[in-house]
C-alpha cells in the first residue's frame, strides 16, 4: 500500500462530496419535488396500547385539499401485507421465534405511542395535518407493557396474542455445561447487573420519502432516505406490496445520516408507494422531528445479568450472560438478529476466555420498535465484557491493563467459543499505544492535582473488538438471515479513460465518493478527479446490499477491487494486441500496460479508447467495451479492535462528569483516507460518550408515553460535552480481503461507553462506589456519592 | 402551525390598541418560545402583533442608579453591553448563558419574563436584583410580577416596555444547566444591594422563580460562599422529573448559591 499518485491510497484527500454539502447543493429526499405532488400526514396513536373500536374519517375527508384517507382496514381490504423481519431466530427448543403481524397501519390495535393509525393525503402538508386532526378514533385504552425487565412477568398485558408472555424467543449460544462447570471451580466470580440504555438515533435528516407511480410505464419510483435501496425494494415489493421488482426504482439520494435507523423498511414509505398508484399522484412524506423520536427504530435497551469466572491469577475461565432485549412493539427489519447474532458472538472480546454461554430473551413491549443502531449488538457486548473485566480487576486488586494483558488472545487465527474466527490482530499494540498517548504514567499526579481542587479523577479502559462486514452469506443463512450479504461493484471505463464506479454500498455521511475514488485512482493509476462514484439508485447500480455494520470498504471496496481486476485483465488483452505481444507478457504499472522487460507501453486511456473505438482491436476473441461488474461475498467477518482510555473529572458537589481526556488507538487494518477515518472515530466517540453520559430514551412505566420526545428532554451530546480526542491507528491488515481493511464506522460508539463508565467508577471508588448506570447523569452520580457516604 | 393574521405596529400605542381589540391576539417578540409553541400546535393565536418595529422598546440606558433595558432588547445585546458588563456584570453573564447563539440573537428580555418559564434565567435576575417592570400601564415591582408557573401580573393586552435594574453593590449568578435543554435545572442569583440588603432568587425549582428567605438570612449575616453552601434547604416544594429529584434540586440550590456568591465577590 501507499500512495503512488496524488490522493491515492493513504492520502487524506479532501472529501469530494463536501463541496455540495457545504454550499447547500446537496440533493436530499425532501429537496425532491415532482409536479402534481401531494403530501402525506400520518395520524399516530397517542396511546401505548389501545384497541381501535372505530375510525371515523368523514369530517377529515371533507376538509379542504384532502385527496384520500386510508386506514388499516383499507390496506387489509387491498390485501397489502405487513412488514417482514429479515432474520429468523430459532429458540432454545428449536422453535421459530414468534412473528406477529406488523401492519403498515394499525389493524384493530395500536401498540405504541406513535404507531400509525391512518394516513391523510392532501394537496399541501398543512391540509393533510389539519385533516388528520379531524379523524375521530374511538380508542379503548389498554394497560401497557413498557419495561423490558418486567414485561415478561405474569400479569403483564400481552402486546401480541401469539406471545402471551411477551416473549419473542429465548435464544441460547455457547456451551452451557462447560460454562457451569468452570464457574463451579472458579477462584473468583464477578457479577454485574445493568441496563444498556435505550437510545434514539437522531440522524440530522429526518426520514423522508417521495413516491411516484407512472401510468405510462406502469412503474414506481421511490425516493427515500435509506441506507440500502435494493434491500428496501426487495422487501417492499416481494414481501409487502406484491409488486414486480423490476417495476420499482428506489433512489436513496443524499442522505443526512442513518446510524442504522435508515436500514429498515418502514411503514410510511411503503404506504405512500402503494397509495401513489391509488391516488395517481406523487406523494411526499417528511417526518417531523417529533415523529422521528416516536417512530424511528430505537437502539439498545437491554437488561443484563453477566458473570465472569476467574482463577486466582485473574485468568478468565468462563462467562455467563443473561440478557433481556427489548424488541419494541413489532419486529423491525433486523430487530431479532441484533441482540442475538450480533451480540452473543462478540462476548469473547479480545480475550481467550475458554467457555462462554449467553441466553437472550427477546421481549415485546408497547414501545417503538428497537433495531440496529450504530454498533448494533456489539456496543452491548463490549459493555458487558469490558465492564466485567474492569469490575473483576477492581475486586481482585489487579491493575486494569494487567488483567487485560493476562487474558489477551495473542495468536491468530483464533476461534472463539462463540463461533467467530478472528483472522488477525495485535491487542498488545493498541493497548500500549493508547496508554502512552493517554499518559497513563502521569495519571496519579493528575489525580492528586485534581484532588487539591476538590475534584475526583478516574481512568477507564475499554479493549473492544467488533465484527464488521457480516458474512459469509451461506453461514448467515444457516443462522437465520433472510438476505444475502455480498456486495456488488461496477467499473465503467469511459472511452477517454475516466471512470464511473457504481457501488451497491450507500454513503450517508461516510465519504464513499472520496474513499472509493482513491482506491480506483490508485489501482488504475489515473487522476482521482477522473473517478466518480455513483450509489443509491436501483436504476443505475448493480444489486447491492447497502451500508451498515461498517461493511462498505471491506465488502463493497472488495467488489470494486474485483471489478478492477477484471478491467485490468481485459485491458491487458487489448494492450497485448496493440503492442503485438502475448497477453502473458503484459504488466500493468502506474497506469500503463507494458511489455515486461521492454520500453513498449500503452497508457490506460489509450486502451480504453480502443475498447470503444475498436478499429485496431482483437474483435475475433474479445468483446468491445471496458465495463466490468463483480459481486463479492466475504469469507469471514473483519475484526477491527482497539484500546480506548477515558479520563474523567467529577465534581462531587454536583455530580457533573467531565471527560477531560479520551484516547483511542484503533486497528482498522489498512487505512485508505486517514482524515475520513478520524472523522468516523470522532463521530462514533461522540455517540458512545453520549450514551455513557447523556442520552436515554425514557418511557413512562405506566402510560408508555415517551417522556424524552424532544431535545428538551433527550440530551444529545454537544461539542462542549466532549474533549479533544486523541486518536491513533495501529495496523494489522485484514487477511482475507485485497485491501487489508476492516472497517471503522462504528468502533467509536462500540468502544467508548464502558471506558467512560469505568472511568467514573475509578474516580468514585475511594468513596466506595462500585457501580454506575448509564447514562451517568449528574443526578445519578450525585445520588451514588450520597448513598456511598450514607 | 395554524394560520394567523400578522400585524406590525410602528409604536406601542398602536400595539396595545391592536391587542385590545383582537380576541386571541398575542404579542410577538423574539419568537423563541411563541413560534416553537405554534409550530407544535400548542399555541393557536388568531393574530400576532409583532413588536419588532417599535424602536422605543429596544435599547440599554443608564438612569441614575439603575440600568433600564428595553423589553425588546435581545439577550445577545445585554450580554455584550459595556454598560451592563461594567455595572451589573452578573446580568450580562446571565444573558450570555441563555440558550445558544441563535436564541440569544433573537430572544428578548420582555419575552422571557412575560413567558416566565419556571426554568428560565432572566426571572432570577429580575427578581434577584429587585428590578421594576415597566409596562404600558404601570410599574410593577419584581416581587409582585412573577406569580407562578408561566404566570405573571400582566393583564390581557398589557405590554412590557422595559425593566429597570437597580445597580447593586455586587451580584452573581450561577446556573446549573439541564443537560438536555440547557435551561436552568437550578439557577441562583445573589445580590447585595447598595443598602447592604441581600436578595437571593432561585429559578428551576419547578414552580416558578422564588426568593429564598433562608439563603438571604444566611448571606445577610455573612456574604460568603461558605455561608451560602451551609444552608440546607428542604426538598419540599421542589419538583422532581427525569432530570432531577426534589432532593437534588434542593441540594443544587446551596451549591449554586455558594458559587454565585463566589462570582459576586469576584
Ligand atoms: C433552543 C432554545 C434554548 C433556550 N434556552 C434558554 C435558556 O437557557 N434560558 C432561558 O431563560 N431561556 C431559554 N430559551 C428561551 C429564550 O430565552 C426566549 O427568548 C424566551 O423564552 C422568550 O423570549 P422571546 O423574545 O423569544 O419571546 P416570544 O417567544 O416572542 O414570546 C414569548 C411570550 O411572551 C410574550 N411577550 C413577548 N414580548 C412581550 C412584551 N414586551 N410584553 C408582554 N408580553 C410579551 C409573547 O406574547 C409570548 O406569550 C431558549 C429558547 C430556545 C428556542
Amino acid at each position: 500500500m501507499g500512495a503512488n499518485i496524488a490522493n491515492g491510497i493513504g492520502a487524506s484527500a479532501l472529501r469530494k462530496e463536501d463541496q455540495r454539502f457545504l454550499t447547500g447543493a446537496g440533493n436530499y429526499t425532501d429537496d425532491i419535488n415532482i409536479p402534481g405532488q401531494t403530501y402525506a400526514c400520518f395520524l399516530r396513536s397517542p396511546h401505548a396500547h389501545a384497541a381501535i373500536r372505530k375510525i371515523d374519517t368523514r369530517a377529515a375527508a371533507a376538509a379542504p385539499g384532502v385527496v384520500a384517507i386510508f386506514t388499516g382496514e383499507d390496506l387489509a381490504e387491498a390485501k397489502v401485507g405487513g412488514l417482514p423481519c429479515g432474520w429468523l431466530i430459532t429458540d432454545v427448543n428449536g422453535q421459530p421465534m414468534k412473528e406477529p403481524p406488523h401492519p403498515l397501519l394499525a389493524q384493530g390495535k395500536a401498540r405504541h405511542v406513535g404507531d400509525q393509525v391512518a394516513v391523510v393525503i392532501a394537496e399541501t402538508y398543512l391540509q393533510a395535518k389539519d385533516a388528520a386532526e379531524l379523524i375521530e378514533v374511538d380508542y379503548e385504552v389498554l394497560d401497557a407493557a413498557v419495561d423490558v425487565a418486567t414485561a415478561t412477568q405474569p400479569g403483564q398485558p400481552a402486546v401480541h396474542d401469539i406471545a402471551p408472555d411477551n416473549v419473542c424467543y429465548v435464544w441460547g449460544h455457547g456451551d452451557k455445561a462447560a460454562v457451569d462447570k468452570a464457574f463451579a471451580a472458579a477462584a473468583h466470580v464477578t457479577t454485574l447487573e445493568f441496563r444498556n440504555n435505550r437510545l434514539i438515533p437522531n440522524a440530522i435528516e429526518p426520514r423522508a420519502a417521495v413516491a411516484q407511480y407512472s401510468r405510462s410505464e406502469d412503474a414506481y419510483t421511490l425516493h427515500v432516505a435509506n441506507q440500502n435501496p435494493h434491500v428496501e425494494r426487495l422487501l417492499m415489493t416481494a414481501f409487502v406490496l406484491g409488486l414486480p421488482e423490476h417495476k420499482v426504482r428506489v433512489i436513496a439520494p443524499d442522505v443526512g445520516g442513518g446510524f442504522g435507523s435508515k436500514i429498515f423498511l418502514y411503514a410510511e414509505e411503503t404506504v405512500i408507494t402503494w397509495a401513489a398508484k391509488r391516488v395517481n399522484r406523487p406523494i411526499k412524506w417528511t417526518a417531523e422531528r417529533s415523529e422521528s423520536f416516536l417512530a424511528d427504530a430505537h437502539g439498545r435497551d437491554h437488561a443484563t445479568r453477566a458473570e465472569l469466572a476467574l482463577d486466582k491469577d485473574g485468568k478468565f475461565l468462563a462467562m455467563r450472560v443473561h440478557t433481556k432485549a427489548n424488541l419494541g412493539a413489532y419486529l423491525s427489519t433486523f430487530a431479532s438478529s441484533v441482540p442475538t447474532i450480533l451480540y452473543a458472538t462478540l462476548l469473547a472480546g479480545q480475550y481467550a476466555t475458554p467457555a462462554i454461554y449467553a441466553e437472550v430473551t427477546g421481549v415485546f413491549t408497547n414501545t417503538a420498535p428497537v433495531d440496529a443502531y450504530r454498533g448494533a449488538g456489539r456496543p452491548e457486548a463490549t459493555f458487558t465484557v469490558e465492564r466485567l473485566v474492569s469490575a473483576a480487576a477492581l475486586e481482585m486488586g489487579i491493575d486494569q491493563a494487567e488483567i487485560r494483558r493476562r487474558n489477551f488472545i495473542t495468536s491468530f487465527p483464533y476461534a472463539t467459543p462463540v463461533g467467530l474466527t478472528y483472522d488477525t490482530g495485535n491487542y498488545e499494540a493498541t493497548l500500549a499505544a493508547a496508554m502512552k498517548i493517554a499518559d497513563v504514567a502521569g495519571f496519579p499526579a493528575r489525580r492528586e492535582e485534581a484532588k487539591k481542587r476538590g475534584k475526583l479523577r478516574g481512568l477507564g479502559y475499554s479493549c473492544y473488538i467488533e465484527a464488521c462486514g457480516l458474512a459469509p452469506s451461506n453461514v448467515a443463512g444457516a443462522l437465520g438471515a433472510r438476505a444475502g450479504l455480498f456486495e456488488a461493484g461496477e467499473i465503467r471505463v469511459h472511452p477517454t479513460g475516466s471512470v464511473t464506479v457504481f457501488t451497491g454500498s450507500h454513503s450517508h455521511g461516510q465519504g464513499h465518493e472520496t474513499t472509493f475514488a482513491q482506491v480506483v485512482a490508485e489501482r488504475l493509476g489515473i487522476p482521482f478527479e477522473n473517478v466518480d462514484v455513483v450509489h443509491g439508485d436501483t436504476g443505475r447500480i448493480p444489486f447491492g446490499m447497502g451500508t451498515y455494520g461498517s461493511r462498505s470498504l471491506a465488502v463493497g471496496g472488495t467488489a470494486i477491487m474485483k471489478a478492477l481486476d477484471k478491467v485490468i485483465d481485459k485491458g491487458r488483452k487489448i494492450a497485448a494486441h496493440l503492442l503485438e505481444a502475448a497477453d502473458s507478457d503484459i504488466v500493468f504499472e502506474d497506469g500503463n500496460f507494458k511489455v515486461a522487460g521492454t520500453d513498449k507501453q500503452v497508457a490506460f486511456g489509450q486502451v480504453a479508447f480502443s475498447a470503444y473505438v475498436p478499429h485496431n482491436y482483437p474483435l475475433d476473441r474479445l468483446e468491445p467495451g471496458l465495463d466490468e461488474t463483480a459481486f463479492y461475498d466475504p469469507t469471514n467477518f473483519t475484526y477491527p479492535a482497539g484500546s480506548h482510555i477515558c479520563e474523567v473529572e467529577i465534581d462531587p458537589e454536583t455530580g457533573v462528569v467531565r471527560v477531560v481526556g479520551y484516547t483511542a488507538s484503533d486497528d482498522f487494518g489498512n487505512v485508505i483516507n486517514p482524515m475520513i477515518v478520524e472523522g468516523q472515530v470522532h463521530g462514533g466517540l461522540a455517540q458512545g460518550i453520549g450514551q455513557a453520559l447523556l442520552e436515554q430514551a425514557v418511557y413512562d412505566p405506566d402510560s408508555g408515553q415517551l417522556l424524552t420526545g424532544s431535545y428538551g428532554d433527550y440530551a444529545m451530546p454537544r461539542a462542549d460535552d466532549l474533549p479533544n480526542f486523541k486518536v491513533d491507528t495501529q495496523v494489522t491488515p485484514c487477511t482475507h480481503n485485497p485491501l487489508g481493511v476492516k472497517g471503522c464506522g462504528e468502533a467509536g460508539a462500540i468502544g467508548s461507553p464502558p471506558a467512560v463508565i469505568s472511568a467514573v467508577i475509578d474516580a468514585l471508588k475511594e468513596l466506595g462506589v462500585r457501580d454506575m448506570a448509564m447514562p451517568a447523569t449528574p443526578h445519578r452520580v450525585w445520588q451514588a456519592i450520597q448513598s456511598a457516604r450514607a | 402551525m395554524y394560520p394567523f393574521q400578522y400585524h406590525r405596529p410602528a409604536n406601542l400605542a398602536e400595539a396595545t390598541a391592536l391587542l385590545g381589540k383582537l380576541g386571541e391576539g398575542k404579542a410577538l417578540a423574539g419568537g423563541q418560545t411563541l413560534i416553537a409553541a405554534m409550530k407544535l400546535r400548542l399555541a393557536q393565536p388568531s393574530d400576532l402583533v409583532d413588536l419588532g418595529g417599535i424602536a422605543e422598546l429596544s435599547g440599554i440606558r443608564a438612569d441614575g442608579d439603575a440600568i433600564v433595558i428595553g423589553a425588546l432588547t435581545r439577550h445577545a445585546d445585554v450580554a455584550a453591553s459595556a454598560e451592563v458588563g461594567k455595572r451589573i456584570p452578573a446580568l450580562a453573564r446571565l444573558a450570555g448563558s441563555i440558550g445558544d447563539r441563535q436564541v440569544r440573537a433573537a430572544g428578548t428580555l420582555g419575552g422571557s419574563i412575560a413567558n416566565n418559564d419556571p426554568a428560565a434565567d432572566y426571572p432570577a435576575g429580575v427578581l434577584g436584583l429587585g428590578a421594576t417592570v415597566v409596562t404600558s400601564r404601570r410599574s410593577i415591582a419584581a416581587d409582585d410580577f412573577f406569580s407562578g408557573l408561566y404566570e405573571t401580573a400582566l393583564e390581557p393586552g398589557e405590554l412590557i416596555k422595559s425593566v429597570s435594574f437597580p445597580v447593586p453593590q455586587r451580584a452573581g449568578y450561577a446556573k446549573f444547566a439541564n443537560p438536555a435543554s440547557r435551561f436552568a435545572l437550578i439557577g441562583v442569583f445573589v445580590c447585595q444591594e447598595k443598602s447592604g440588603a441581600v436578595r437571593v432568587a432561585v429559578t428551576g425549582g419547578g414552580n416558578g422563580v422564588f426568593r429564598s428567605a433562608e439563603l438571604e438570612k444566611a448571606l445577610a449575616a455573612s456574604f460568603t460562599p461558605a455561608a451560602a453552601a451551609a444552608v440546607k434547604l428542604s426538598a419540599d416544594g421542589f419538583s422532581g422529573d427525569l432530570h432531577a429529584s426534589p432532593e437534588y434540586r434542593a441540594h443544587l440550590v446551596s451549591v449554586m448559591a455558594g458559587r454565585a456568591v463566589a462570582a459576586a465577590l469576584g
